[in-house]
């Protein structure tokens, strides 16, 4: 049962994320996105791990997609704008994507699909073993990630204040 | 799972919805009876006694009305919007526990949807879902003043989530469960949160305004700039959806404000009555309870709308992230100090 919805689940989610790139409109490839973030949650979901099925579910698609959408509304994107790309910067994309691929067939190449993936412990995604976990062994990586947060949000504060002069 | 099971999961589902859309319905009268009641008027009363049946005129009113859908918008997503903003708002019942379990012929039937251990966190997601509604609503509009008004939401929503977030972590650190049916399980007979978290509770409030768009936030659709905001362009029922999603929200947000602060069905001397209404009908008594505090909170929502004029937008903003986040987390450290301090002692 669980392996038919996750084999479902998948192809959506490969579906839609494809669409985010062949889709014409910026605003159609985020809402395609933001579906592509639906699967991944009922995914979550499917791993027993649903602290992390809510989470993803109210930061990714409940925030910052919506961020997103915000920034690409007020831009109002379409064809006329669009920059014009240089030779050399497709020539680079074709090298990088290339690349992409060549480490992903490596990858997939040692992978062995016969062995299923078994959880050794199915509770660890539930909320009270998760905050023991990242609040016990876990809790420098943790703090030190909260720290990388807050130089963000200093740097963006910084960025967005006007100078004295200016105002 | 046996069929027993879904099929009483079912009837639950088809009793919350119908229930809910009964409420939104009357909501809508209530609205006006209210404003009238607060400007000195009548309010309706041609259809039916005390126009206890405007609703229905209302409904096939909007039924009835053409349908147009702008040539230079996008169907698809133009018809979507509505949907999905009425979706959002009724699939946040599911984790309301309405009641505590109820005995009918010989078998305990639970009163709650589904009981998930991250009850309170899913209706927060669900919360911050609902302003794609309105958000995709007004951008397939292509309308200048619609786009306008979904800017608006989406800018509001996010940043009052925040500050809605944190009150609830004040409150998380005190029941130390996140499932809404033992948080409600513990507020037995006078020991409601808001009692422990009148703060939190006050800025879940406010948040709660925002998030439902109602007046004194609500500035994507206010009139006197935008038109009707995101719903501009919309007639006929997918109007009537957005209309009828707002109320929904407020029911359910009620709802959850209830629960979570004023001891949902938890009411004092409820042992007494548990054991003079016996295992059936105290139960059900205190689901009645449940809905009185909904109800009077829904009231409370219309009693403001009625009494505060619109803020400016700089002021929602000021509000919202000078005044609600400094607080909130002022909050978060008194009741993490106050804890540790009971631990101690």
């Amino acid at each position: 049962m669980s392996t038919q919805v996750f084999y479902f689940v998948a192809t959506l989610s490969i579906i839609f994320s494809l669409m985010v790139i062949f889709a014409k409109n910026p605003i159609h490839s985020v809402l395609y996105l933001i579906l592509t973030f639906f699967t991944f949650t009922v995914h979550y979901v499917l791993l027993n791990a649903q602290f992390l099925a809510v989470v993803n579910f109210i930061v990714y698609m409940g925030a910052i997609m919506v961020l997103f959408l915000f920034v690409l509304m007020l831009l109002n994107l379409n064809n006329e704008t669009e920059p014009s790309k240089s030779p050399l910067i497709k020539i680079v994309g074709v090298i990088a994507g290339g690349c992409l691929v060549i480490t992903l067939i490596g990858s997939l190449k040692s992978a062995s699909i016969n062995s299923p993936l078994i959880l050794k412990n199915p509770g660890l995604g539930l909320v009270e073993n998760l905050g023991k976990e990242l609040f016990g062994p876990f809790l420098l990586p943790f703090e030190l990630s909260s720290l990388l947060l807050l130089a963000a949000m200093v740097g963006a504060v910084l960025l967005s204040k006007r100078d004295e002069v200016e105002a | 799972m046996d069929s027993a099971f879904v099929i009483e999961k079912f009837i639950l589902v088809a009793v919350i919805f119908g229930i809910s859309l009964v409420i939104a319905m009357y909501s809508t009268y209530a609205e006006r009876k209210v404003a009238a009641y607060l400007q000195d008027r009548l309010g309706p009363d041609r259809a039916g006694p005390f126009g206890i049946l405007q609703p229905l005129a209302d409904g096939v009113k909007m039924f009835m009305k053409e349908e147009i859908i702008p040539t230079s918008s996008n169907r698809f997503l133009f018809i979507a919007g509505p949907g999905l903003a009425l979706l959002c708002a009724c699939i946040g019942t599911a984790v309301i526990p309405w009641g505590s379990p109820v005995l009918i012929a010989g078998k305990t039937v639970s009163l709650q949807v589904a009981d998930i251990n991250v009850g309170v966190l899913y209706i927060f997601g669900v919360v911050s879902l609902g302003v794609y509604g309105v958000m995709i609503g007004g951008w397939a509009s292509n309308n200048k003043y619609s786009l306008l008004s979904a800017i608006r939401a989406a800018s509001q929503n996010i940043s009052y989530e925040i500050a809605m977030g944190l009150s609830i972590i004040a409150l998380l650190l005190m029941t130390n469960t996140l499932s809404l049916k033992e948080i409600v399980d513990q507020q037995h007979g006078w020991r409601w949160n808001v009692l422990y978290q009148p703060l939190g509770f006050l800025i879940f409030m406010v948040c709660s305004f925002a998030e439902t768009n109602r007046a004194p936030f609500d500035l994507p659709e206010c009139e006197t700039e935008l038109i009707g905001g995101y719903h501009t362009e919309y007639s006929s029922m997918k109007l009537g959806f957005y209309l009828f999603a707002e109320y929904i929200n407020m029911f359910v947000s009620s709802a959850v404000m209830a629960a979570l602060y004023w001891g949902g069905y938890n009411y004092p001397g409820m042992d007494s009555m548990a054991v003079w209404l016996g295992p059936t009908w105290a139960p059900l008594f205190g689901t009645a309870v449940f809905f009185a505090k909904i109800c009077a909170f829904i009231f409370f929502f219309m009693w403001v709308r009625w009494t505060i004029p619109r803020f400016r937008y700089d002021q929602l903003m000021n509000l919202g992230w000078k005044g609600l986040i400094p607080l909130a987390i002022a909050n978060i450290i008194i009741t993490g100090v106050v804890i540790a301090i009971i631990e101690k002692f």
